[in-house]
């Protein structure tokens, strides 16, 4: 029973990790931009919910949906000005850009909210949970992420396989200069992309700061977490990361069993034994036409 | 305005490139180009490997900004316009190596092709009469395929966006002869339309069967213009090569 219940607690935070990589693989498949600073956007989009929301009168459980569109808005804006200006230069600059970008968030955060914790309010439902038997308790909380997760990866992949604008990111990713051939505004694209990226992180931070206290630093180690999602699953594949953060989520999980200490450990070394043996991830391609 | 380019047929113009010159870097890849495409004819560009033909079509596509010179279309200076804005006016490029996208199907493919189309003769159906093969595998994944295949999609892609003017770069680079000949039959339907067509070509005696004009391009410099039936090949070879080479290098056939 104690194995069952390092399978569903990983499974569990597995659903979080993906739901906060999904944006992480995004930017990175279409615009080649990894994002230093996609853990910090997350721990903002948690402190606007516990510090802003609650100004227009908007309960802290709601806040997401307040949060979500200004976020992809904010998205938008910062990838057609910020990130765009970046990538006009080098790929280089866009990694310093990034940093920048976390550094400046980071310590923002302390000047305005200083280093004490905080967490999103959402009353009593944070601590009930549904008791399976006498050794596995799934909370609500973790249950809803995970399933918002799977929706939202699910919403995404759907998008970007069935939908025209979603053809259009993919043959963007694929080759920006053939798709300006084709009439399509690549910056335009990127912004939209982007848009959907810190959509997606918000989200994912509203939902770390509902099941945990975070302060101003605790974008990093989420990043780390999201960034391995991502290369455990593949880049470039949905599913690939929700399966990774998945797998993240129970290798963290059985460290933890032996020694609270070695869950970060085990993630890691699962993290490293895959970009070992199979650097493409486990869902990634190697698809490529113009050597 | 136009005034160095060769006369041409009655056509109405509808592209005209006026002393262009464009770098890259410190190097001068095209140098002071002048040249005209009107409705229904086929203006081939030849020349030698680095003579600046790419770089001229990736100009006009709007990939590169010229240092000096203007693109004008149907009377529109077009020269500051974006890549992008170029397709909905009416120019579109079958790029170099055919540059399609790799995790798409060929009907996809196509379908971002045709996502900023203006109105006209093509589209996928047609695209489909015109090379039938594609239909049946049109699910396929277009890296699967073969290179004349893959050059058959990007000729496909572009048509379907209605340009008036098509630039195709390159389009035997790497392709069996028969495979050559297969690609080059779907011009003539392409100009039946009373689309411009401008050709770059290595291989010049494919570029000069189907020209109405062909254009020299020797070290970025226009070096010949002129029709293919009035140019001897004692004269193309000395555009393409350059005059002062010493003898026995002459004796190459540019083909």
């Amino acid at each position: 029973m104690t194995w069952a219940n390092i399978l569903i607690q990983g499974a569990l935070i597995g659903g979080f990790y993906a739901l906060f990589a999904c944006g992480l693989s995004l930017m990175f498949g279409v615009m080649k931009v990894i994002n230093l600073a996609h853990g910090d956007i997350a721990v903002v989009a948690a402190y606007s919910a516990v510090f802003l929301v609650p100004k227009l009168h908007v309960a802290q459980l709601w806040a997401f949906v307040v949060i979500v569109p200004l976020f992809a808005l904010i998205g938008y804006v910062v990838q057609r000005t910020l990130l765009q200006k970046a990538i006009d230069r080098d790929p280089f600059t866009t990694l310093l850009v990034t940093f920048g970008l976390s550094v400046v968030i980071e310590n923002l955060l302390l000047e305005i909210y200083s280093a004490n914790g905080q967490s999103v309010n959402i009353g009593e439902l944070v601590a009930k949970s549904w008791q399976v038997n006498s050794v596995i308790y799934v909370s609500y909380v973790s249950l809803v992420v995970l399933g918002t997760a799977v929706l939202v990866l699910g919403a995404l992949q759907i998008f970007l396989s069935r939908t025209s604008s979603g053809r259009l990111i993919r043959a963007v990713s694929d080759d920006r200069e053939a798709a300006q051939l084709c009439g399509a505004n690549y910056k335009h694209v990127f912004g939209v992309a982007a848009a959907i990226a810190f959509a997606t992180v918000a989200l994912a931070g509203i939902a770390f700061g509902i099941s945990t206290e975070f302060d101003p630093t605790a974008g990093g180690i989420n990043l780390l977490y999201a960034f391995e999602a991502v290369v455990i699953g593949g880049i470039g594949s949905l599913w690939g990361t929700l399966v990774g953060g998945i797998l993240l989520g129970v290798a963290q999980q059985f460290g933890a069993h032996f020694n609270l200490e070695y869950q970060t450990l085990a993630g890691n070394a699962l993290f490293l034994i895959v970009l070992a043996i199979r650097p493409q991830g486990l869902f990634g391609r190697k698809v490529s036409l113009n050597e | 305005m136009s005034s160095d380019t060769t006369d041409s047929p009655s056509a109405p113009t509808l592209l005209s490139v006026d002393h262009l010159t464009v770098f890259h870097g410190q190097l001068c890849a095209v140098d002071d180009v002048s040249l005209s495409v009107g409705a229904g004819e086929v203006l081939t560009i030849i020349g030698a490997n680095g003579a600046g033909k790419s770089t001229l079509l990736r100009t006009i596509a709007g990939l590169h900004r010229p240092a000096s010179g203007t693109v004008t279309f149907e009377g529109e200076d077009i020269t500051h316009q974006a890549a992008h804005q170029r397709v909905r006016v009416g120019i579109s490029l079958v790029p170099e190596g055919r540059r399609l996208f790799a995790s798409l199907t060929l009907e996809e493919n196509l379908l971002v092709g045709a996502h900023r189309a203006a109105e006209g003769p093509f589209d996928l159906a047609r695209v489909y009469e015109l090379f039938p093969w594609m239909k049946d595998r049109r699910r396929g994944k277009v890296f699967q395929f073969s290179g004349g295949e893959q050059q058959a999609v990007a000729i496909g892609r572009a048509l379907v966006a209605n340009p008036k003017v098509l630039m195709l770069d390159e389009v035997s680079l790497g392709l069996a002869p028969i495979v050559i000949e297969t690609i080059y039959e779907v011009i003539p339907d392409i100009v039946s339309h009373g689309i411009g067509v401008l050709l770059v070509e290595q291989d010049v005696s494919q570029g000069l069967r189907v020209a109405t004009r062909v254009h020299c391009l020797l070290e970025g410099k226009t070096s010949l213009v002129g029709t293919p039936d009035s140019l001897s090949a004692e004269e193309i070879e000395h555009a393409y090569f350059g005059a002062d080479l010493p003898d026995n290098a002459t004796q190459v056939q540019p083909s």
